[in-house]
């Protein structure tokens, strides 16, 4: 009989990098401290072919965590049944050891329009994302984690701070939390707040995974700082230094690496892997 | 001061629309550009994702007009799934009728091989009909086959695979002034595009559904006198686009 059970439950508190089909040969071979990938789970949603091939191999190897980027959690709408299906059909093929999605909405009537959209932090908002996080939890018999967005505007309507928003969700729905502090740094600079101070009223006990990356620098109309999630460079070292305040309050947590765009070569993400390493070496 | 996602999503995709009222900077003044990042994100996103679906288009437009291509097609069709793979399904047919490039008639029937090589990529794996079971003379003319989930025929008035190869390989000659049939077939995981002679695409049809190789063969024959079975089933075999051999009747 086959042996369908899961190899990997948990991800460990160790890094892990975001999978880039480029880098499938070295993963493979010498994935140096790498425990543990995060696929995008709508790459994986098409009939066969290489996908499904390298997914079947990576996942005797490591843990992986499925990251969806397509459900539209904070969307108005219902969530897609269709997806909510292919999303099942993709964790029964996957077995991973962890699922997350996103604070933002992406969907709107029958259009996708390919970004993490934000959302005001009201009542009702709260109460509609709560639905489909449970809605999402009831279908995949599994707890998500939900990540905290990047933000380039605030809205003037929002009468919850993020991070009791999360809170109350989290109270609510029994979700996990996905903390990315490149996210936290990204926003705490846009909208003027301590990266810090947010870390401090997060419910840091909430957090399944942790996620670095790197951002573009630009400014706005009124020439203050403005940073965009790029993940297409370098963690910077006041991102690292947020992880280390963080790590410091959580224990040693799954801290991935991502860098989805002018993805670099097998060394350089080595290289960045290997840097979380030594954030994670303190609290281990 | 509520803004709704309709209104987020009018103003996303609009430039000329105003941003919606009830969005801040951090001192708490309207977000102005800020709500840039998003439109710029937005089409940026789906226009690289168009750029990576289309490789022969753009290569044929070049980077700078594939570009402003892209950025209007993206706006009047936004995707309608998550499912980004499969993006720009009709991008072809938008090609037909956008008046400024009418002047290259061919780029149509590109963006559908294009679309042909995405499809073939993302579709289910099949065991193919290996050489080996078409050993026995007795039986080989009984033999049925259905197209693998990965192959994709295409009929065409232009010398698509010449456009193709002339584009695409090195040092392929120009394309010559005749109509081209196209097979698109994945041998493992890299999908190929193979120049049909005259009648084969007919003849891949006239087997997928359902006719045994004998009377497909006859019948294409009629048609076409020159057709050549054997090349033609080592080049359906080679490319690995025949699956579920069989020499019963098919109900």
């Amino acid at each position: 009989m086959l042996d369908t059970s899961p190899r990997f439950d948990t991800l460990p508190p160790a890094p892990g990098v975001g999978y880039k089909p480029q880098h499938f040969a070295d993963l493979m071979d010498a994935p140096g401290p790498v425990a543990w990938l995060e696929v995008h789970a709508e790459n994986y949603m098409g009939d066969g072919g290489r996908p499904h091939a390298q997914l079947r191999a990576l996942q005797e190897r490591f843990a992986l965590s499925v990251h969806g980027v397509g459900l539209s959690i904070g969307g108005e709408g219902a969530l897609d049944a269709d997806h909510l299906a292919r999303l099942k059909e993709l964790m029964a093929r996957t077995q991973p050891a962890s699922f997350s999605e996103h604070l933002a909405w992406s969907t709107h009537g029958a259009e996708f329009l390919n970004d993490l959209l934000p959302l005001p932090y009201t009542n009702a908002t709260l109460q509609r994302v709560a639905a489909h996080i449970n809605q999402v939890q009831d279908i995949l018999g599994r707890q998500m984690l939900l990540e905290n967005p990047s933000s380039y505007l605030a809205f003037a309507e929002s009468t919850w701070s993020e991070t009791d928003f999360l809170a109350e969700l989290v109270r609510r729905t029994g979700c996990g939390l996905l903390l990315d502090v490149n996210n936290v740094f990204i926003s705490a600079t846009n909208l003027g707040y301590s990266p810090q101070g947010y870390i401090d009223a997060y419910p840091l006990e909430a957090v399944g995974e942790i996620h670095v990356g790197g951002h573009d620098e630009d400014t706005d109309d009124a020439g203050a700082p403005l940073l965009i999630d790029s993940h297409g460079k370098p963690v910077v070292d006041p991102v690292w230094a947020l992880l280390d305040y963080t790590l410091a309050h959580t224990g040693a947590r799954p801290v991935l690496v991502e860098w989805d765009n002018d993805v670099p070569d097998w060394p350089t993400l080595r290289d960045e892997a290997m840097r979380a390493a030594r954030a994670l070496s303190p609290v281990q | 001061m509520t803004v709704s996602q309709d209104i987020f999503r009018k103003a996303l995709l609009d430039a000329e629309q105003p941003v919606p009222s009830g969005l801040l900077d951090a001192q708490g003044d309207a977000a102005g550009t800020r709500f840039s990042v998003y439109r710029n994100n937005v089409v940026v996103s789906l226009s690289e994702a168009l750029a990576t679906a289309f490789p022969l288009v753009r290569k044929l437009l070049g980077a700078e007009t594939f570009g402003k291509l892209a950025a209007i097609y993206v706006r009047a069709h936004p995707p309608t799934s998550p499912l980004m793979m499969f993006y720009g399904k009709d991008f072809p047919e938008f090609l037909d009728g956008f008046e400024p490039l009418q002047h290259i008639r061919y780029l149509s029937a590109c963006a559908q091989l294009d679309f042909a090589m995405r499809r073939s990529y993302h579709a289910a794996d099949a065991p193919p009909v290996a050489t080996k079971e078409l050993q026995d003379p007795e039986r080989v003319m009984q033999a049925r086959f259905s197209l693998a989930p990965s192959a994709v025929l295409l009929r065409s008035v232009w010398p698509l695979y010449d456009i193709w190869a002339f584009n695409m390989l090195p040092s392929a000659p120009k394309p010559r002034a005749i109509a081209q049939d196209v097979l698109v077939a994945r041998p493992e995981f890299d999908p190929q595009p193979h120049l049909l002679a005259p009648g084969m695409a007919d003849w891949l049809d006239k087997l997928n559904s359902g006719h045994a190789l004998g009377p497909a063969t006859s019948e294409i024959l009629e048609i076409y006198p020159d057709f050549d079975l054997t090349a033609s089933l080592a080049l359906a075999l080679n490319a690995q686009a025949l699956v579920d051999y069989t020499t019963k009747e098919t109900p």
